[in-house]
């Protein structure tokens, strides 16, 4: 069996595998696994309402995904996906509430700003693994508490409106919001954004795959000191996988400041996005193809899930279980892996 | 096996099928729901990210909800009662619309984190009606519901400063909103007007949903010599009574108290719970579906309960402490004094700054 071949069957498998063992766990505690899943179908799909939910809700998740892959493509686990994105989110919205600009400068500029600003703040556990090589994990979720609250203090400080807990919406002409959109799916929040997340997919493809720079960054993901006895410079790259990781993270924090809410407000807690961003990017093997489909998979999962308690009594903890399920036969993908390789060579016998 | 694959496959799509062609009947019969009334009101709610057994707002709300439906002989599901939870902020906007959808005659929204999704929603779908509490939201077709949360807490503060022998009590709030503020500012004027000399430390979790971080605050609160602990936290304040009840449970002869909020939480330890100060989500929630039902429904407006209206107030003290008779009768006296108004109660710290009584 091909390599190629097994890189696509592995996702899938753990994705079937998650759902096999989903429909066990709802029929040993007594839900009906068949009017679950249509309830999850339903969710997603029965109305042209709900499908642009499921876009809008997988915008930000590709690009979250996006952002762990490319970091460990150079061969960095990003756990600060969350924090960049939500001080990509509040960047975004700072912008966009607080300049009067026509909307072909404006929009640009809150989208530059969130990016830039989740480049930044990934640029930090960037810059000491490549100086003092502290390892970039405990720097990431540190540097998301650190996201968390400083945002909310500014949100809360600087930001805010009267209400106290968040800000104005921003100005219509920094809006990734559309009327055209929203009319067609029925009120969804579905905005532009899909655009931008869709390009940056392709950018990250064309950047790895297509440029000596990729190649470069690739290769110190491969081997660190094979690449750096070649003469390539592995600090460097490893700063500037962090700056790139970063600014799609902010990007997908736009989308939900820009686009989805079109405010940001004190949280009490992660979104979640950025955590989901990881189980993304694992799906996705880590591939801009791969991320793209995964993400849509699990904007699917999220959206309709909702509707599970409604229409079939199943609680929606299930399908987290069935989300962490296929996390964790993706993660054990080695056993599939061994499992599909010796099913290949009893065929060649 | 592989035939049952493709039956379930085939059966799911049919199913799909009809379910799509119902939603479009729904919807070609939606110019006549305004005008005839359906004989069965349906009504159902969205939960904030606490989640529906968060032992405090969010269940409070959903006990009215069932409240309502049994005293109309309504069923749970579709066309009765219901209610959808919500995993994160962005969920708020969907669940509330599923439920419009769904065609529920009100659809509630639980917490002032949905304010925004309320107010969008509201203007889309303008045949619908909600209401939101503990949040304003000014549309024709919308009731917001406020409560008095700070005379609870002055009578939680009253009871809470007749209790403590170490003159030392604390406060734990959820996040730093206009909500919990009236909390706060009620609760620490009951302890100043109870006893003037008692030392009230105050901390925000910065959520309602972290029962760890507020177990840690409590655990800091109690060994710098604090023996009543209020919350207005919600499910936060979950690690409050963890906290309590593990503290008692080692020394049994120490006081550790912990005061509840919203519905009555003597539940959560019939050793550690002084008593609750009591947002009656329930009575509000029941009330204002009752109105709606009756073709009353206060839209537009602002429904605000206090202890006047009973949406407010204090739960029973708990029988263990030593001078329950006089915490008791000092709250009633207090109660007599709100509620003929000789007494206003802060609901800001600015308020609060200028409170004194005589």
């Amino acid at each position: 069996m091909s390599k190629r071949l097994t890189n696509i069957l592995t996702p899938i498998i753990a994705v079937l595998l998650g759902i096999l063992v989903g429909t066990i766990i709802m029929l040993a505690s007594g839900y009906d696994p068949a009017a679950a899943y249509i309830a999850l179908w339903n969710g997603a799909f029965g109305d042209i309402y709900y499908i642009g939910e499921v876009i809008r809700q997988f915008t930000p998740y590709i690009l979250a995904g996006l952002a762990v892959a490319f970091a460990f493509r150079v061969g960095l686990f990003n756990i600060g996906v969350e924090g960049q994105f939500i001080v990509g989110w509040t960047a975004a919205v700072w912008v966009g509430v607080a300049f009067e600009l026509p909307r072909i400068i404006h929009l640009p500029l809150a989208i530059l700003a969130a990016m830039i600003a989740g480049a930044l703040w990934a640029y930090i556990p960037g810059l000491l693994k490549a100086r003092f090589r502290v390892h970039e994990v405990i720097v990431t979720i540190m540097m998301n508490y650190i996201a968390l609250h400083v945002t909310n203090y500014i949100i809360r400080n600087v930001l805010a409106s009267k209400s106290g807990d968040k800000t104005d919406l921003v100005k219509e002409t920094a809006s990734l919001r559309s009327e055209l959109l929203q009319s067609m799916t029925d009120y969804s929040r579905l905005h532009w954004g899909i655009i931008l997340a869709i390009i940056c997919c392709f950018i990250m493809w064309f950047l790895l795959e297509k440029t000596t720079r990729g190649f470069e960054l690739r290769a110190v993901g491969f081997n660190q000191h094979a690449a750096q006895y070649a003469g390539m410079n592995v600090n460097r790259n490893i700063i500037l996988s962090m700056l790139i990781s970063g600014a799609f993270a902010g990007l997908a924090g736009a989308m939900e400041g820009l686009g989805t809410f079109g405010y940001a407000a004190v949280k009490g807690g992660f979104t979640g996005v950025g955590f989901e961003g990881i189980a993304i990017a694992l799906l996705g093997a880590n591939t801009a193809l791969g991320v793209f489909f995964s993400a849509i998979l699990f904007g699917i999962l999220k959206v309709g899930s909702l509707n599970m308690p409604l229409e079939a009594g199943v609680p929606n903890e299930l399908v987290n279980i069935i989300i962490a399920l296929i996390v964790f036969f993706v993660a054990s993908s080695y056993i599939i892996r061994v499992f599909l390789e010796r099913f290949s060579k009893k065929g060649v016998k | 096996m592989k035939k049952r694959k493709i039956g379930m496959a085939l059966s799911m799509v049919l199913t799909a099928g009809t379910l799509l062609g119902a939603c479009g009947k729904a919807d070609d019969n939606g110019g006549e729901k305004g005008g005839e009334k359906k004989d069965n009101f349906s009504v159902a709610m969205v939960t904030d990210v606490g989640g529906v057994d968060d032992k405090s707002f969010n269940q409070s709300a959903w006990e009215g909800l069932q409240n309502f439906g049994k005293e109309n002989g309504l069923e749970k599901g579709k066309g009765g009662y219901d209610y959808i939870q919500s995993k994160s902020d962005a969920d708020y906007a969907t669940n509330l619309n599923t439920l419009v959808r769904q065609d529920f005659d009100l659809v509630y929204g639980i917490g002032f984190l949905m304010q925004a999704a309320v107010e969008e929603i509201a203007q889309q779908q303008k045949d619908a009606h909600f209401a939101i509490v503990d949040a304003e939201v000014q549309q024709p077709n919308v009731a917001s519901i406020l409560f008095k949360e700070q005379e609870a807490a002055f009578l939680a503060g009253v009871a809470a400063a007749l209790t403590t022998k170490t003159n030392h009590i604390g406060f734990i709030g959820g996040m730093e909103i206009p909500v919990i503020e009236r909390f706060e500012s009620g609760f620490l004027a009951g302890v100043k007007a109870a006893k003037p000399e008692v030392q009230v430390d105050v901390q925000y979790a910065g959520a309602f949903d972290k029962a760890e971080v507020g177990q840690s605050i409590a655990s800091k609160m109690y060994s710098s010599g604090a023996d009543v602990i209020f919350h207005a936290a919600g499910a936060t304040g979950n690690g409050l009574f963890k906290e309590a009840s593990d503290r008692k449970a080692k020394a049994p002869d120490k006081d550790f108290w912990a005061i509840g909020v919203d519905r009555d939480q003597a539940d959560m330890g019939p050793e550690i719970v002084l008593t609750s100060a009591l947002k009656r989500v329930d009575v509000a929630v029941q009330d204002l579906a009752t109105k709606a039902k009756d073709g009353n429904f206060p839209g537009g407006e602002i429904v605000l309960y206090g202890l006047q209206e009973d949406g407010v107030g204090l739960a029973p003290i708990n029988d263990k402490v030593a001078n329950k008779a006089d915490i008791e009768s000092a709250v009633k006296d207090w109660i007599e004094k709100i509620k003929s108004g000789d007494v206003k109660v802060p609901g800001t710290r600015e308020e609060l700054k200028s409170f004194s009584v005589k």
